[in-house]
């Protein structure tokens, strides 16, 4: 198969430009990109006025499969993804049972084959994801594991901790850590602060995050491993990050688009589908999130797509899982909030949302140039919708941000070549 | 004025308007129920369910016999908080009583915003009879009323709000009252159990009881859940006691007049000692009294709208 993007504004993160040009792809690869390339004989899809992303990456998501497919299915999720503009996803190892064993990781892989879309999981870090034992990571990772983490269980014990990122450094992969330190979250259900006073609901401090940030860190220092923050929500947390890069510690961190665009102030009417963690913080440490993301101390956004049943969400707040779906809102809310305020320009973005999660996932490099993988983002910054929880493909419709009106929306998912998802074309 | 809302969720809802509405109407409510037959046809007709995920033996009693005084017909459901998780959901457990024809559903649960998902599920009216340690409108609302009965009003007067305000809905509704209708608030506990920024709801913190309790006209003294020790939450009864419990010494530095609520059951001689339980401050049970009127008033104002005018009959 052989294409032609018309008239795309190019978005090239390592030149840090953005330009009128055409791309040629030829089966799964860019064979030229160039002003007015001839189109004669080939099929052309005009792009004026969209703007054309190396593909994104989102290296942090939630695919339920195995063991919870009522939830999400990697084919269902995988779709979710293209719909969403993300050409990757890295999932994570919280299944059931969990991604501690070859034998899971291997069958994650047969899924996504069986979805043809680019799913990398994650590997558990611990046996069980109990925070006692390192798993197997040489197997694991042997298996096509791309990380290793406990998402969502921090490893409590320091020691167990030092142990895995000292093991894992040996096979060049990052060890992501949700930092929580459980024994201060305890059974909060949202961000410590005025509206947990308001609401009387359970908080969680910034300190429960802080401190497994300021913990991790030393120990990467300690042993040296690759260390990458998953979704920092706290100013604190930003701080601490940023000093540490300056030291020299093999660092990174993403964030959420939930937390760049919502604060603990919409848990006031109690919608569960606010209800995640980290919970959503105070407009101070949102503030210091969108100078994170500026200044490079936040290397990444990924969505930490939570899917749930809707039954489960529709229920008492304390009762409630945390989680949000957010692979189908991810571009859109980061585009309305941030690109169209001038807080992260379209380069940025796609720095923030193809170039470095795939490199610190070790993923083949995102640009658009001739011989590079076809993998594109097409998003049409005009193109303004309202957020349709119902029109989702992902199974799980729970969203805080249903009827936001939002610009920005990804038109067009290519992968390797092929369109995945093509709004005009209505094909998904 | 009439009152058009559908259910009543909290006090930070409520404007100054509503709550001297309900006030004034709980006046006559109280006088049915000095009567020999104390039972108006008013709410004839009218179903009225009691929901409740705690165990509650006051505010229960307190709903129903309301709800009868006025001629309504309750029923009461009564489920083990541990069951949430696993029994009924809160949603299922709403569309039956919405298919049973409830007019109004009066809800207590121990999570926080769970009567505004019931009230959002239900065409029936909603009533919060305490959620979490959100909020616990009626209390606050007899609170208030008993404080109008005994004080006159509530512009100038300084409320102290005594014991664990972090865990208390009683202490958030009745600071939502207390600031809108004029009153000077203070909250007086353990660092530990005051929750952050609750400054930011206009009121002032205190440790210390000697300055906390300075010159007030009112000490609201909340009942100290036991298992909070347990916590950490504070190290000891004793130390909670000496540092926090309400008795005659630390009565002293308090308005010579001082009224002394509680919103029941009492820990006796935990937050309260016996003797100012049982003094001439103290109006623990005319607060009981004027739960059923303000209860009535409730009731009938939401099922009403405050036109009929039955009650004085």
């Amino acid at each position: 198969m052989k294409y032609l993007l018309k008239e795309g504004i190019v978005v090239d993160p390592k030149a840090n430009s953005a330009k009128k040009l055409d791309v040629l792809i030829e089966g799964s690869k860019i064979t030229a990109v160039a002003k007015n390339l001839d189109c004669s004989g080939l099929e052309v899809l005009h792009l004026e006025g969209c703007y054309v992303f190396p593909g994104f990456v989102d290296m942090h998501c939630h695919l339920r499969e195995p063991g919870e497919e009522l939830k999400e299915t990697i084919l269902t999720g995988s779709r979710a993804a293209v719909k969403g503009g993300f050409t990757a996803v890295a999932s994570m190892g919280n299944t059931k049972p969990p991604a501690d064993s070859s034998a899971v990781i291997s069958l994650i892989k047969e899924k996504a084959r069986q979805a043809s879309f680019p799913v990398y999981p994650v590997g558990c870090a611990t046996k069980g994801m109990a925070g006692l034992e390192p798993s197997e990571i040489g197997e694991l990772v042997e298996a096509g594991a791309v990380a290793i983490s406990d998402d969502g269980n921090s490893i409590m014990n320091g020691e167990v901790l030092r142990r895995v990122l000292e093991y894992g450094q040996m096979f060049d992969i990052p060890i992501i850590s949700h930092c929580e330190d459980t024994n201060l979250s305890g059974n909060g259900v949202m961000n410590e602060g005025f509206y947990s006073t308001l609401l009387g609901l359970q908080g969680i401090p910034n300190a429960a995050e802080e401190v497994h940030v300021a913990r991790d860190m030393i120990l990467a220092g300690l042993t040296g491993a690759r260390l990458h923050i998953a979704h920092v929500s706290t100013a604190g947390s930003v701080a601490l990050i940023r000093e540490a890069k300056k030291r020299g510690i093999r660092v990174t961190a993403e964030v959420t688009p939930h937390h760049l665009c919502l604060t603990d102030e919409a848990v006031k009417t109690f919608d569960t589908n606010t209800k995640v963690k980290p919970p959503l913080r105070s407009k101070e440490d949102q503030e210091a999130l969108y100078e994170g993301l500026r200044d490079g101390t936040i290397d990444a956004i990924a969505t930490d797509h939570a899917p749930h049943r809707r039954d489960e969400k529709e229920t008492e707040y304390n009762v409630a899982p945390f989680g949000i779906s957010g692979l189908e809102t991810a571009v859109p809310l980061v585009w309305e909030h941030l690109v169209e305020r001038k807080l992260l320009s379209p380069v940025e973005l796609a720095q923030k949302m193809a170039l470095n999660p795939a490199r610190i996932l070790g993923l083949p490099e995102r640009v658009i140039e001739a011989g590079a993988e076809a993998n594109i983002t097409v998003i049409d910054p005009s193109l303004k919708l309202t957020v349709d929880v119902s029109e989702f493909v992902s199974l799980g419709k729970n969203s805080p941000f249903d009827g936001w009106v939002l610009r920005g929306w990804p038109v067009m998912t290519i992968v390797s070549g092929e369109i995945k998802y093509s709004r005009q074309l209505q094909k998904i | 004025m009439k009152f058009k809302r559908k259910d009543v969720l909290g006090l930070e809802d409520l404007t100054v308007e509503e709550i001297n509405l309900i006030l004034d109407t709980a006046e006559p409510m109280k006088e049915i129920m000095t009567r020999d037959i104390k039972k108006v046809p008013t709410l004839r007709g009218r179903s009225v369910i009691t929901l409740f995920y705690e165990p509650s033996t006051r505010t229960r009693s307190s709903f129903e016999l309301a709800a009868k005084y006025l001629g309504a017909d309750t029923s009461s459901i009564a489920i083990a908080t541990s069951s949430v998780q696993k029994g009924e959901s809160l949603r299922d457990t709403a569309k039956t009583l919405e298919a049973m024809a409830a007019d109004v559903i009066i809800i207590r649960h121990s999570a926080a915003g769970a009567p505004h998902l019931l009230a959002r599920w239900v065409s029936a009216r909603v009533i919060n009879a305490g959620d979490g340690a959100h909020e616990h409108p009626t209390q606050a609302l007899l609170d208030m009323f008993t404080i109008r009965e005994k004080k006159g009003g509530f512009q100038g007067l300084k409320v102290a709000i005594l014991g664990d305000i972090t865990h208390s809905r009683v202490a958030r509704s009745n600071i939502w009252g207390l600031t809108k209708m004029g009153a000077e608030v203070r909250v007086v506990g353990p660092a530990t159990l005051i929750p952050p920024d609750i400054e930011r709801l206009g009121v002032k913190v205190y440790y210390d009881w000697e300055e906390g309790l300075k010159d007030v006209d009112v000490i609201n003294v909340l009942r100290i859940q036991l298992e909070r020790q347990k916590k950490g939450l504070f190290p000891s009864i004793r130390e909670y006691t000496k540092l926090y419990g309400l008795d005659q010494q630390k009565l002293q530095v308090a308005k010579p007049d001082v009224l002394v609520l509680h919103p029941g059951p009492v820990n006796r001689g935990i937050e309260i000692s016996p003797d100012v339980q049982d003094g001439p401050h103290a109006a623990i049970n005319e607060q009981v009294t004027n739960g059923v009127a303000v209860r009535m008033a409730l009731l009938y104002l939401l099922m009403t709208g405050g036109e009929k005018d039955e009650i004085s009959a």
